[in-house]
């Protein structure tokens, strides 16, 4: 841990302006992420800017069916909203079956968007290999133990995981994060704001420097539609997805009216599975079809030296969470959370 | 005395503490002008130290020294003795050569005026180093040498594997598992002039002050080791690991206390591990299943700096009737840090190979699993030929199948399914030896009435405090509350190691030897001259419910004291094992049934029940015994499902932390039934304790492992069992 100057701010416009003050200033939200990495010596901010006295703390839900979050709203908070439940049960899962309850206490919105990866490359700055942490110096992961490594969207500088569960659910529902900085406010689709790695897989998101996340903007739900967000993972609970699938499944009489389907735990940013989801639409659902687009999905999928399983494993994560919601749809009304998180019993991820 | 009243569900008398934060920890403690350690280490596996730079680190805030090979006193090794008690973990001094041996090993200590100064300037030392290549792993190891003493041979196994009828021969691997210990490794070390006190996260005060004795050329009544409480060790805090000396050394050279609390990585390098091991196990039956040879060869990783064996196939000698048996063990050297005992250490890993085997064995010959173990029941240990003092295995099959519902259990594979899932059943039997050493307790009446004891061995979390309690209110017949207990420091009585499941076999007799003669000494006093029962005699006078009866009359403790004038009456007794082990053998078995399920279509595996029934002897407090049992149980889930220590293709550590290493969680846990036989053996001790820390673990990886082969008809043969081995497309 390095010395770093501390700011409590209580205004968006003050927190933006102290934060220009340092060449490296990092806001501090719950902290989960940012005091972690600081105490690993990964992040080393010059100064850190708490918002948490922000006013950013609110679920609206908009006139035009769109519901606002503020970067603040804590993953607990917000999973257990009526307002969430009710009409985005998805995102309720997802976030439930993340981290810990503890965890969820602490984190929030905006921090959930903006958590890093768990790379253990990345984590240790004694592996002097990582381009993520240090621009231009190596992948170590290409040649080391990458099990729980990216299959899509990486690159030859970097195949780190996005670990969030939260983001994979918010990547099916779409909707956009609105930012504040030194340029004043604007909008950054929710789809645009995690970049891939490409050759700079030290820039992971859209923001601009100095740029604060005020708010999530969720677009309005899909009627009647079924959902599921399935998570595989190594342990039961507490730990991150090898592999996870979210799924929004909307029918049209005996045919599939509109579906979503995103992924995690595979890829270097929450990931959409459009030509999936297309070759979906208008067919009448059944196994075959559901594994069709599960192929799809993965088609341009890169394994590495230990993660070849995690193609077949995303596959049926796609599988059954598209014959759950299909199940969720047909069962009509849109039910509290359903949620399979790999637990023995739900208990262990409830509050 | 009435034994039965021992055998009591008594809460932890030291639980109250423990929530309430009131239990001090070795790293709590704090002394004035106390200096913190931070260590510097390798960040290589092999290869050797060139220079050190420490100019960036000693110009770093609050940084007061720096303690590294060149500096650094000259010690002594110690001679490393189970039997003179001065065992070690690692022999290697540290910084004793510029060798690099594994990730992690210490380079030096930076000594500062707080925690958070001396890391960061840890961070500043600059290491330049040349690397050598590194042995990664066993699979990498080569055959490695035999461990002489160790290798057993009944009868002519090898004659008797070639004329079976039927032969099973099959390798199994298991992972580096780690102790993940919770309360992370601590030393407080402090002199005043050439006495030493240390506080210390140890499973043995008196062990740990021998060996910092032999090290620092002291007597060992000149050094005292403290641990009144200790957050977990499962055998990683049983003997000294180097972390200990460096912070010993680093306060005599600063004339100052000095505190290192051993970072959480560092834990996973410097303090054991279990080795991962590999094993082969042949089997030679007849058609019955009645076993005609046993051939069990087992090889597990060690350091460069030190011959660890683990000794998997000890047991397997006495587990079954078979008259031709032969068991060897290698250990092949590996660039990683030291191992140690780990929780049913050796067993743990043996009956593994064992069990999975047996279950091959079962399924070759189409015969219950169960069964097959019956038939080869013995009523003797094959391996010294004695009788059994007290064995009741056959009775733990029927009790813990019954209650499992093995009945319902169709030995094909993949023929029960329940949904989604497919359902296996698994089983295998469970044992851990029975051991007891020497131990020395005091016993003292004090004047306010309360009976103190006092014995240098220490509580790991396991109950001790409780236990010793319980048996000398039960003695004295004086109400739990108001028996003080005392452990954790070296200068009480010598008791003995935590470990090895002997703790309550070796403490309890030497406590009841010390209360009884506490009793014994009060009576005399208080009929001698100026006593309340002056020259009534002996016989008149009896000690019940914690007072001095006389006929009608009777005093408590604190009247006959106060009579006498006396501030305490006290008793030390000694007690040791006898000679019962010539007359037989002692040893724990029991019987875990596990179903797993198996969802194919997603691979998720999951424990959904456990069940276990153990004849460990009696239960002196039947909650602290379960719970030490469970805890088994769900450490036993770690190694057959979770737990891997990982390591880079040069040797270094992967995922030495608690993100990354990963152990079960409550989501992960099944429903766990227990159940203990309670029969006493008497033979072993008066109370009849075996000690139950270990045996619950053993048997659960096989019984996953057989149960898995069950639902899937995969049989796999490596832990943990990750799912990518069992998916299915
Ligand atoms: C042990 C552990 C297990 C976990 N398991 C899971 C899991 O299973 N699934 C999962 O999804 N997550 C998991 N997490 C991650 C957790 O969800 C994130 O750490 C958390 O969401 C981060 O939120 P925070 O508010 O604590 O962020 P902080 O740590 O405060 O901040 C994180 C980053 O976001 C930046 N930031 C914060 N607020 C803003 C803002 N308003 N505008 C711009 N930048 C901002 C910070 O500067 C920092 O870079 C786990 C974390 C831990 C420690
Ligand atoms: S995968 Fe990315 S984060 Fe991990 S080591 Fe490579 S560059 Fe760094």
């Amino acid at each position: 841990m390095r010395n770093f100057s501390y700011q409590a701010v209580e205004r968006v416009d003050s927190a933006v302006a102290r934060h220009t003050e340092f060449a490296t200033s990092a806001f501090l939200a719950g902290g989960t992420t940012l005091i972690d990495l600081i105490k690993l010596d990964v992040m080393r901010p010059e100064q850190v800017v708490d918002v948490n006295r922000l006013p950013l703390k609110r679920i609206d839900l908009l006139d035009d069916g769109r519901i606002r979050i503020g970067a603040l709203v804590s993953n607990t908070e917000l999973a257990h909203h009526p307002l969430i439940r009710a009409r985005h049960p998805l995102l309720s899962a997802a976030l439930l079956s993340g981290a810990s309850t503890q965890l969820r206490n602490m984190a929030t919105t905006a921090g959930n968007l903006m958590q890093r990866t768990r790379c253990a490359y990345f984590r240790d700055p004694t592996v002097p290999e990582c381009n993520k942490r240090e621009p231009g110096s190596g992948c170590a992961a290409l040649t080391g133990i990458n099990r729980l490594h990216a299959v899509l969207g990486t690159s030859e500088h970097c195949v780190a995981t996005h670990p969030s569960d939260m983001c994979v659910a918010l990547a099916a529902i779409e909707g956009a994060v609105e930012v504040e900085g030194p340029a004043g406010k604007r909008e950054v689709a929710l789809l645009d704001f995690h970049l891939l790695p490409g050759d700079t897989p030290e820039r992971e998101h859209a923001l601009e420097a100095d740029e604060l996340i005020t708010s999530v903007v969720l677009a309005p739900h899909l009627d009647s539609a079924g959902a599921h967000y399935l998570k595989l993972r190594d342990r039961a609970s507490y730990e991150f997805a090898l592999a996870s699938c979210g799924v929004i499944l909307a029918l049209d009489g005996q045919r599939i009216g509109q579906v979503r389907i995103a992924l995690g735990g595979v890829a270097t940013k929450p990931w959409r599975a459009f030509e999936a989801e297309a070759s979906l639409v208008g067919v009448v659902p059944g196994r075959e079809s559901f594994e069709q687009a599960a192929r799809l999905a993965l088609a341009h999928a890169r394994a590495l030296e230990h993660n070849a399983f995690k193609l077949p494993l995303a596959r049926q994560a796609i599988v059954r969470a598209l014959e759950t919601a299909l199940d969720d749809a047909q069962g009509g009304m849109s039910p509290p959370a359903r949620s399979d998180t790999g637990a023995g019993s739900p208990a262990g991820d409830s509050p | 005395m009435t034994v039965e009243a021992l055998n009591q569900r008594t809460a932890r008398i030291d639980g109250e503490l423990k929530v309430s934060g009131g239990a001090d920890y070795a790293g709590d403690h704090q002394l004035p002008g106390m200096l913190h350690g931070y260590p510097v280490v390798s960040p290589v596996a092999s290869g050797r130290l060139e220079r050190l730079d420490f100019d960036a680190a000693m110009g770093a805030p609050g940084v007061v020294e720096i303690i590294h090979g060149g500096n650094f006193p000259r010690l002594n090794r110690s001679p490393d003795s189970m039997a003179e008690e001065n065992k070690v973990g690692e022999v290697r001094l540290p910084f004793e050569d510029d060798q690099i041996h594994y990730h992690g090993q210490y380079l030096a200590l930076v000594v500062a005026d707080s925690f958070e100064h001396a890391r960061a300037a840890a961070r500043l030392v600059s290491i330049e180093f040349s690397c050598a290549p590194a042995v990664a792993g066993l699979s990498s190891a080569g055959e490695g040498r035999e461990v002489d003493d160790e290798a057993v041979t009944l009868g002519e196994p090898a004659r008797a594997l070639a004329a079976a009828e039927v032969r099973i021969d099959a390798e199994y691997r298991i992972a580096t598992e780690a102790h993940a210990v919770m309360e992370t490794h601590a030393t407080l070390a402090s002199w005043q002039d050439d006495r030493l006190t240390v506080y210390e996260s140890t499973q043995g005060v008196v062990f740990h002050r021998n060996a910092l004795a032999q090290v620092f050329a002291m007597a060992p009544e000149q050094v005292e080791v403290i641990a009144h409480y200790i957050g977990s060790g499962f055998g990683s805090k049983l003997f000294m690991w180097p972390h200990s000396v460096i912070t010993c050394a680093a306060a005599r050279l600063l004339g100052r206390p000095v505190r290192t609390v051993l970072p959480r990585q560092w834990n996973f390098a410097n303090t054991g591990h279990r080795p991962a091991s590999l094993q082969r196990v042949r089997l030679g039956a007849d058609r019955d299943g009645k076993l005609q040879a046993i051939l069990h060869d087992a090889l597990n990783e060690t350091s460069p700096v030190e011959a660890y064996s683990d000794s998997c196939a000890s047991a397997t000698p006495s587990m079954y009737a078979c008259d031709h048996v032969a068991v060897t063990q290698r250990i092949a050297e590996v660039n990683h840090g030291t191992p140690t005992s780990m929780r049913a250490p050796g067993e743990a890993s043996g009956n593994f190979a064992l069990e999975t085997a047996l279950d091959e064995l079962a399924v070759e010959l189409g015969v219950c699993p169960v069964e097959l173990r019956r038939r080869n029941f013995t009523v003797r240990d094959p391996a010294s030929g004695l009788p059994w003092s007290s064995n009741h295995l056959l009775e733990c099959f029927d009790d813990a199948a019954g209650r499992f519902g093995w009945e319902r259990r169709d030995p094909t594979p993949r023929s029960m399914r329940d949904g989604h899932e497919l359902i296996g059943y698994g089983m295998a039997t469970q044992s851990w030896s029975a051991m007891r050493k020497h131990c020395t307790a005091r016993a003292s009446f004090l004047a306010d009435g309360r009976l103190s004891i006092a014995t240098g061995t220490q509580d790991i979390g396991t109950g001790t405090y409780t236990i010793v309690a319980q048996t000398a209110s039960q003695l004295s017949g004086v109400p739990l509350d108001r028996v003080e207990v005392k452990l954790g420091d070296s200068q009480l009585p010598a008791g003995p190691l935590s470990g090895g499941s002997m703790a309550t076999a070796s403490t309890l007799p030497a406590v009841a030897g010390a209360v009884r003669e506490a009793i014994a000494t009060l009576q005399r006093l208080s009929i001698g001259e100026g006593g309340r029962f002056e020259d009534a005699a002996p016989s008149a006078l009896e000690f019940r419910d914690g007072r001095l009866w006389h006929g009608d009359e009777s005093a408590s403790v604190a009247e006959l004291l106060q009579t006498l004038e006396r501030g305490s009456v006290d008793a030390v007794v000694s007690t040791a094992p006898g000679d019962e082990q010539k007359r037989a053998s002692f040893r724990s078995f029991g019987a875990v049934f596990v179903e797993v399920r198996w969802d194919p279509g997603i691979s998720r595996l999951r424990v959904a029940r456990v069940v276990s029934t153990i004849d460990g002897g009696r239960m002196i407090n039947p909650l602290t015994a379960h719970n030490q049992l469970e805890g088994g149980v769900v450490m036993g889930l770690g190694m057959a499902l979770f737990e891997r220590l990982e390591y880079e293709r040069d040797g270094r550590l992967h995922n030495h932390n608690f993100a990354d290493y990963i152990v079960p969680v409550h989501a992960d846990m099944p429903e766990i039934e227990l159940v203990t036989l309670d029969y006493p053996d008497l033979a072993f001790n008066e109370f009849g304790a075996r000690g139950v820390g270990e045996i619950g673990l053993t048997g659960v990886g096989a019984a996953v492992s057989n149960a898995v082969f069950h639902a899937t008809g995969k049989r796999i043969r490596e832990l943990p069992i990750r799912l990518e081995a069992l998916l299915e497309e």
